[in-house]
């Protein structure tokens, strides 16, 4: 390992991207994901103009009506237009995701960067606050930091993060003891780099596909997972339209509206199905070892 | 042997240990002063305060409090609902049989299902029945709980009326959350068995047992199942807890009366003896189940063994 | 076409005209084509070439073992007065162990790691219906056999806790713990280091000339070969290329490609050389050349080499070779 490899960091040129264009089209997971996904952008972006009306707005003469012409995925018990409330409710998903994956990321990789170029006590220290994270499941230990910070969907969003960094942190670990006796790492070592410039200068531009794999990998458990707490009422909170906090209401009237409690649901399982083809296909293509 | 489980224990007990400090500081770090949860400053007097201050001990420096804490949880007091009055522990102790009725049911059908789906899928690995078995259980994964247990009420509770749609009605009611906690969980373990079968099935031993004589059902059953099942194994153990931490969303969903919904109706009455008391037990039984894990991993794999009682 | 060196009434394995093809996505790779060769009672008969020239999916389909998507194509494999391939899988089995069995390359990986050494032996001879008290003392007395010191001791060990050179032995043991009338060894030795080499080789060859055993030993090493083969089948790209009694094939090799390997020996009876430098390298098996697979390489190629594939002659002494300037010089 240590006598292969030039001294500088081996890194993609940006000339290759086609290449890798022409292989993520060959990949079918990846290519229905990101189709999956791009539908749900789309409507995200431009939910204005494809909402029939707005997420909030009431109107009691049409309430728990059943999917038909004008409504087309019913209303709920204010006489609210669930379409367009699942429609908004795509923001909300999406933003979700991306910022806990973006909180976890973060955490997880620095940690897991300090744990595997430092050794020693750093690392024993990080391992340890990553076995007191894994002594709880994740849905629990969420649970008890919300109790903590309070319900609300920012907190929900922080306790997922701060539940979910360890996996990140693990595997950066393993490859950051592995990069560092690089030779290109040792050779900015004796130029007299410091630490810190080569732990995120050298190392951690070589970790970006395991990072983007990861992440990817972890976007659907953190969409669900926010999703459920919402559901718990811990969440969002009414009148948004996560669609938590849709299924939770629509629950309700399983008997009267069972439409209520369908749509949202489905909408969801889109999306995670979407997250979860797109980060199988990156990592098929990223990084085959990982293929469990 | 006999050494490395007795590290594996300490390992173990040092863990919950770290948790409950952990747990304890956060507790700490809460905004506002404790015993307004016990007593509103509106209405109660401050002298009377002071006092309940002094009962609940909440006028000693922390770190007297946690031992005091500490000290009554190792007793198996974990204090009293700020709610109801009542002994934590005894909340516990008649709900969580309600939770492991469902819990281990749950694990046993996982296991049923999961493990010779994932065999079928390796023995035939490649034809069209292990991809169906695969895309089956993988697209299962991608359904929420929460939302799978609604589908099933409509379907199998309400238009079916099969089953009850909620509450604790006798065994029958037992259907509905056994098979939500259940499904969406199977592919991992299918994979997981596919995988470490196949796996194995390329492994150079295998060849040597059918060279020696070896009959093809002698070699599936002592050399490849017997190998790569280990990890299945340990898996089984790892995976109570996450059943118990998920029963917390599906014992709300189905008004089961386990400690999930305690702990949920606990959080929203911000009821925090009820849920450090939760936590504690989650704790301990996730680390128990870690290392009950870790011994028996070591006691199927003598490589494991000998790596771990040299020290890892 | 049907070559024999040893009579057929006293052989005990005789493979006819074999081939073996792995179906891959870039297409059929003829690893084994039309191998023929036969063993007698107790012969050491060593196959030797390059890596990848198919000898041991050779000794893999004597077993029947080629793994897929390899496929036996042609061919006979006679063991003794049993016809291997038309024996169904369960009467294989029975075959296997007990008349035929083959030891590997690499014996940590070639054990099963989660079981202890006696118990993989024990497993072996209780195939023949034998009581495990009575099958575990008999596998103590196998490792007693195969040199193991404190075997009483050494069968409880689990693979990984005994050194390199025992678990061949222990290997070993469990082959031939029940006695077969033939073993195969699959570069026994390439694993181990020199010294450990030398004293397995030993217990190999004493092992049969006292029981009687066949050996059929695959090797790239000329070393080995010249040390304890009675005849020698020289490989190449999937076909026997020239087989001759060890002395013969050293004194005077007939084929261009055995005399390139002769060369490629540092120093002839030494007993320690590896195939060197052979300049070209060994051919895609999916696109073999027309004619004789060695002609690209052949310093001595005629032009009939490159359009016609030479065929197998008895050449006297029951020795072969399949060269067409053989045909044209003697």
């Amino acid at each position: 390992m240590a006598s292969t490899g030039g001294t500088r960091p081996p890194r993609r040129s940006p000339m290759r991207v086609w290449p890798l264009v022409r292989v993520a089209l060959g990949n079918g997971q990846l290519v229905v994901g990101a189709i999956l996904l791009l539908v749900v952008l789309l409507i995200a972006v431009f939910a204005e103009s494809l909402a029939p009306r707005a997420y909030d707005a009431m109107d009691l003469t049409n309430r728990l009506r059943a999917p038909g012409p004008g409504m087309l995925l019913g209303t709920d018990q204010f006489g609210r237009d669930t379409l367009s409330r699942i429609i908004y409710g795509s923001r909300i998903a999406l933003r979700v995701g991306l910022i806990v994956v973006v909180i976890e990321g973060v955490l997880g990789v620095s940690l897991g960067l300090l744990a595997g170029y430092y050794g020693g006590l750093a690392d024993r220290m990080i391992s340890f606050l990553t076995d007191i994270t894994w002594a709880l499941p994740p849905i629990v230990l969420a649970l008890a930091i919300v109790t903590v910070l309070g319900p609300g969907l920012n907190n929900v969003m922080i306790a997922i993060a701060l539940v979910s960094w360890a996996g990140y942190a693990r595997l950066i670990r393993s490859k950051a003891q592995g990069l560092k006796n690089m030779p290109f790492v040792e050779a900015a070592r004796a130029l007299g780099e410091s630490d810190l410039s080569i732990m995120f200068r050298y190392i951690l531009p070589n970790t970006f596909g395991l990072i983007v794999v990861v992440a990817s990998l972890s976007l659907p458990g953190a969409i669900l997972s926010t999703t459920a707490l919402s559901f718990l009422g811990l969440g969002s909170q009414p009148p948004a339209p996560d669609w938590g906090v849709i299924l939770s209401e629509g629950i309700r009237f399983l008997y009267d509206a069972p439409f209520l409690s369908i749509f949202p649901g489905l909408a969801l399982v889109w999306t995670v199905l979407g997250f979860t083809l797109l980060g199988e296909g990156l990592r098929d293509i990223l990084d085959p070892r990982m293929k469990a | 042997m006999l050494e490395y489980v007795a590290r594996r224990l300490a390992m173990g007990v040092l863990t919950v240990l770290a948790v409950t400090v952990v747990l304890f500081l956060i507790m700490q770090l809460m905004p506002g002063d404790p015993i307004r949860l016990i007593a509103d400053p509106d209405r109660i007097p401050p002298h009377q305060i002071e006092a309940l201050r002094r009962q609940w001990g909440l006028d000693r420096p922390a770190h007297i409090q946690f031992i005091y804490w500490l000290v009554n949880i190792v007793r198996g007091d974990f204090g009293r609902s700020i709610v109801t009055g009542q002994e934590v522990r005894v909340l516990i102790a008649t709900r969580m049989p309600f939770t492991l009725m469902l819990a281990v049911p749950a694990l046993l059908l996982h296991y049923t299902l999961a493990v010779p789906l994932g065999l079928l899928a390796a023995i035939r690995s490649g034809s069209r029945l292990d991809r169906a078995i695969i895309v089956t259980t993988s697209a299962l994964r991608t359904i929420p709980g929460f939302w799978l247990a609604i589908l099933l009420m409509l379907v199998f509770a309400i238009n079916l009326r099969w089953f009850p749609i909620s509450g604790y009605q006798g065994p029958r009611s037992l259907v509905l959350p056994v098979l939500t906690l259940t499904l969406p969980m199977l592919g991992g373990t299918v994979r997981l068995t596919r995988a470490e079968v196949l796996e194995t099935i390329r492994e150079p031993f295998v060849l040597t047992a059918y060279a020696k004589g070896l009959t093809h059902n002698a070699v599936r059953l002592k050399h490849v199942l017997r190998n790569a099942l280990i990890p299945v194994t340990v898996m089984f153990f790892l995976a109570l807890p996450w059943l118990v931490g998920g029963s917390v969303i599906i014992e709300n969903i189905f008004a089961w009366p386990g400690m999930g919904r305690l702990l949920w109706t606990a959080i929203t009455n911000q009821d925090l003896p009820v849920v450090q008391g939760i936590i504690v037990i989650i704790a301990v039984l996730t680390v128990g189940a870690n290392t009950i894990g870790d011994v028996i991993s070591g006691m199927l794999d003598p490589r494991i063994r000998i790596e771990l009682e040299e020290g890892r | 076409m049907k070559v024999m060196a040893a009579p057929p009434e006293t052989a005990i394995l005789q493979v006819d005209d074999l081939s073996v093809c792995f179906e891959t996505s870039r297409g059929s790779v003829q690893a084994v084509s039309g191998v023929s060769f036969a063993m007698a009672k107790g012969e050491v008969y060593a196959l030797v070439g390059e890596s990848g020239c198919g000898k041991s999916t050779t000794a893999l389909a004597v077993m029947r073992l080629v793994p897929p998507p390899g496929r036996i194509r042609r061919g006979h494999i006679r063991l003794g007065d049993e016809d291997l391939l038309a024996l169904s899988d369960e009467a294989m089995a029975d075959v296997r162990g007990r008349r035929l069995a083959m030891i590997f390359q690499n014996p940590l990986v070639s054990l099963n790691p989660v079981y202890r050494a006696g118990s993989q032996i024990e497993e072996a001879i209780s195939l023949d219906s034998v009581p495990r008290p009575v099958a575990w003392r008999r596998a103590i007395e196998v490792l007693g056999r195969v040199r193991i010191g404190d075997p009483a001791e050494r069968a409880l060990r689990y693979p990984h806790e005994l050194s390199g050179g025992m678990r061949q032995r222990v290997m070993t043991g469990m082959m031939i713990s029940r006695t077969p009338d033939l073993l195969i060894a699959d570069e026994p030795t390439t694993a181990l280091d020199v010294t450990i080499q030398a004293r397995i080789l030993d217990l190999l060859m004493d092992l049969c000339s006292h029981s009687g055993m066949a050996l059929l030993i695959i090797t790239h090493d000329l070393g080995i070969v010249a040390e304890i083969a009675d005849r020698v089948g020289v490989m190449y790209a999937g076909s026997l290329v020239e087989q001759a009694p060890v002395y013969e094939l050293y004194e005077d090799p007939l084929h261009p490609y055995t005399r390139m390997l002769m060369r490629a020996l540092p120093r002839l009876g030494k007993g320690q050389g590896r195939l060197e430098t052979i300049p070209g390298s060994v051919p895609d098996l999916i696109a073999l050349p027309a004619g004789c697979a060695f002609h690209p390489r052949c310093p001595e190629r005629l032009a009939i080499c490159a359009s016609q594939t030479p065929v197998s002659r008895v050449v006297g002494g029951g020795r072969t070779v399949a060269c067409h300037r053989g045909e044209v010089d003697r």
